[in-house]
């Protein structure tokens, strides 16, 4: 469904390529975890998928295939038809993805008011009904709030029915849970498990938390320094990494064991 | 939330209370403000002549009022010429980068050295000196790029922010962005620089009249006035004092209000 065939971008004045040459394709329906520490490439990869690549300022070949459609290289017309209404975006922190001055509501519409021609009325329909598909409570009430009025976890869910609703093909989601703590990270991860067994979407997961990851992705790939380094079933890669790389990754999680052991 | 902002609220007040001072002088004065022996020559302040006369006897207060409101229309038109232009500018070349805005911030640059007076005298020399709408013309363009600098700033430090990209991402377009999105989000920035351009536009205006290439008799403005009343500084002190105290008033009050606007701004963020 989605296929990224070497792709290379290199921003100026750094030595090395942010991303050095990544193929990576996801099938629909499938959730792929993308793990990698901070630089490794991961976000800029997502990036590049989603349109929002300084284009301008920076170097870049290969190709992004969605569905067969060129994205890459797509001028701004075509890549605005697309984002929104078959790519959503999730940010890391949601307080900062919406816009303080506007309501929720509108902001969850905001796709439909730039894709569709769908009365008021009916936006505003298919906005509390996607709001309350992710599990906000009082829907109709949040839809007149604004961010500052809700909590992290709120927020989140109502950037992803912002996300989600158009009913995109694909769901980038860049650390959408590393800004929240850890119950309301479980209740998220929990949501958008559902909403891919529920509507079928593919998802491209961002993450540096390899934990997360296992829950949730079928198949991982890891990235380091602009590299694919390993790429699997996410069960695979977890009990028996090949990269040496990997192996660090998966023993920096913490686990009770190592905490008794060591200090 | 509802903390108190006693410079907002000072600076509402006075503003108001002067505005409708102004507007009042429009329509009526208490006396004709270029009616000549409406009173005694240099008479000082007393309960028929507020501010007291001039040396043909013409009611000082009456033409501080008229003086004043010909002062705040020309600020206010500047600001407008100013602020629009200099929002726009600022706003495209702050959310695109590129060369132009490269080129379009050191001519900004190169504009800024200048003291704003002296470049809006060499402007009004090249129009005509002396008509109203030429100094609305010198001023507005002279305010142009201090307005585009702010501007700018502002957009191009929204410009990266994430939900600026989340809207972009939902393939909003453009002008949109720029409208609903970004343009709400810099007025913490944008209404105390209007404060001051008032502000910065009224002190201009009377240095231009003063200086005797501004309005010109029998307009009054209160940089005319001034300079007329520099001349019987001694015969008639009132009338300095009189025209002065406006023209700090105005000042001083919009100042208040950008004041409380940057507080207010800071106290809800």
């Amino acid at each position: 469904m989605l296929e990224i065939r070497d792709l290379h971008v290199k921003f100026p004045g750094r030595d090395r390529e942010a991303v050095a040459g990544v193929s990576l394709s996801i099938r629909a329906g499938e959730i792929l975890g993308l793990v990698g520490e901070s630089g490794s490439g991961k976000t800029v990869t997502a990036m590049s998928v989603a349109g929002l690549l300084p284009r301008k300022q920076c170097d870049y070949s290969g190709e992004i295939l969605l569905d067969g459609k060129e994205l890459l290289h797509a001028d701004r017309a075509e890549l605005r038809n697309i984002q929104g209404r078959e790519i959503g975006v999730v940010f890391q922190e949601p307080q900062s993805a919406l816009d303080p001055l506007m309501k929720i509501g509108p902001q969850v519409e905001e796709v439909l008011r730039v894709h569709t021609s769908l009365s008021r009325e009916e936006r505003r329909r298919q906005a509390v009904e996607a709001m309350a598909a992710v599990e906000l409570p009082e829907a109709e009430a949040v839809y007149e709030k604004y961010p500052h009025q809700l909590s992290g976890g709120m927020l989140q869910r109502a950037m992803i029915a912002a996300a989600v609703i158009a009913k995109p093909k694909l769901l980038l989601l860049d650390e959408p849970t590393t800004a929240l703590d850890v119950t309301i990270q479980a209740q998220i991860l929990e949501l958008l498990k559902r909403l891919n067994r529920e509507s079928g979407v593919s998802m491209l997961f961002i993450s540096h938390d390899l934990n997360v990851v296992r829950k949730l992705c079928g198949r991982v790939a890891v990235m380091q320094r602009g590299l694919l380094v390993e790429e699997g079933e996410a069960q695979e890669v977890f009990h028996h990494p090949h990269h040496p790389y990997t192996r660090r990754l998966i023993a920096a999680i913490p686990t009770r064991k190592r905490k008794e052991g060591g200090a | 939330m509802k903390r108190r902002n006693g410079f907002l609220t000072a600076g509402l007040v006075l503003t108001c209370a002067l505005a409708a001072l102004i507007l009042l002088g429009f329509f009526w004065t208490p006396y004709d403000p270029n009616a000549m022996a409406a009173g005694p020559k240099f008479g000082g302040p007393s309960p028929a002549h507020w501010m007291g006369t001039d040396n043909f006897g013409r009611d000082i207060f009456s033409r501080v009022l008229k003086g004043a409101g010909a002062t705040a229309s020309i600020a206010l038109a500047t600001l407008a010429i100013g602020a629009v232009c200099g929002c726009l500018a600022g706003a495209l070349t702050g959310c695109f980068g590129g060369p132009v805005d490269e080129l379009l911030m050191r001519l900004n640059d190169a504009l800024t050295a200048f003291p704003n007076i002296l470049l809006a005298l060499v402007v009004i020399s090249l129009l005509e000196p002396g008509k109203k709408i030429n100094v609305i013309l010198a001023l507005g363009l002279v305010f142009i790029p201090s307005f585009a600098r702010v501007t700018r700033t502002a957009f191009a430090s929204l410009r990266d922010v994430n939900y600026i990209k989340s809207a972009r991402l939902m393939g909003a377009s453009n002008p949109r962005i720029l409208a609903i999105h970004m343009l709400p989000n810099t007025a913490p920035v944008l209404l105390p620089a209007l404060t001051i351009g008032f502000n910065n536009a009224v002190l201009a205006e009377a240095s231009m009249s003063f200086l005797g290439i501004g309005v010109t008799p029998p307009d009054a403005s209160l940089g005319y006035m001034l300079s007329e009343a520099q001349g019987m500084l001694f015969a008639a002190p009132w009338y300095a004092a009189g025209t002065g105290l406006v023209i700090v008033l105005m000042v001083f009050s919009v100042g208040l209000l950008g004041e409380g606007l940057r507080r207010q701004d800071k106290g809800v963020l």
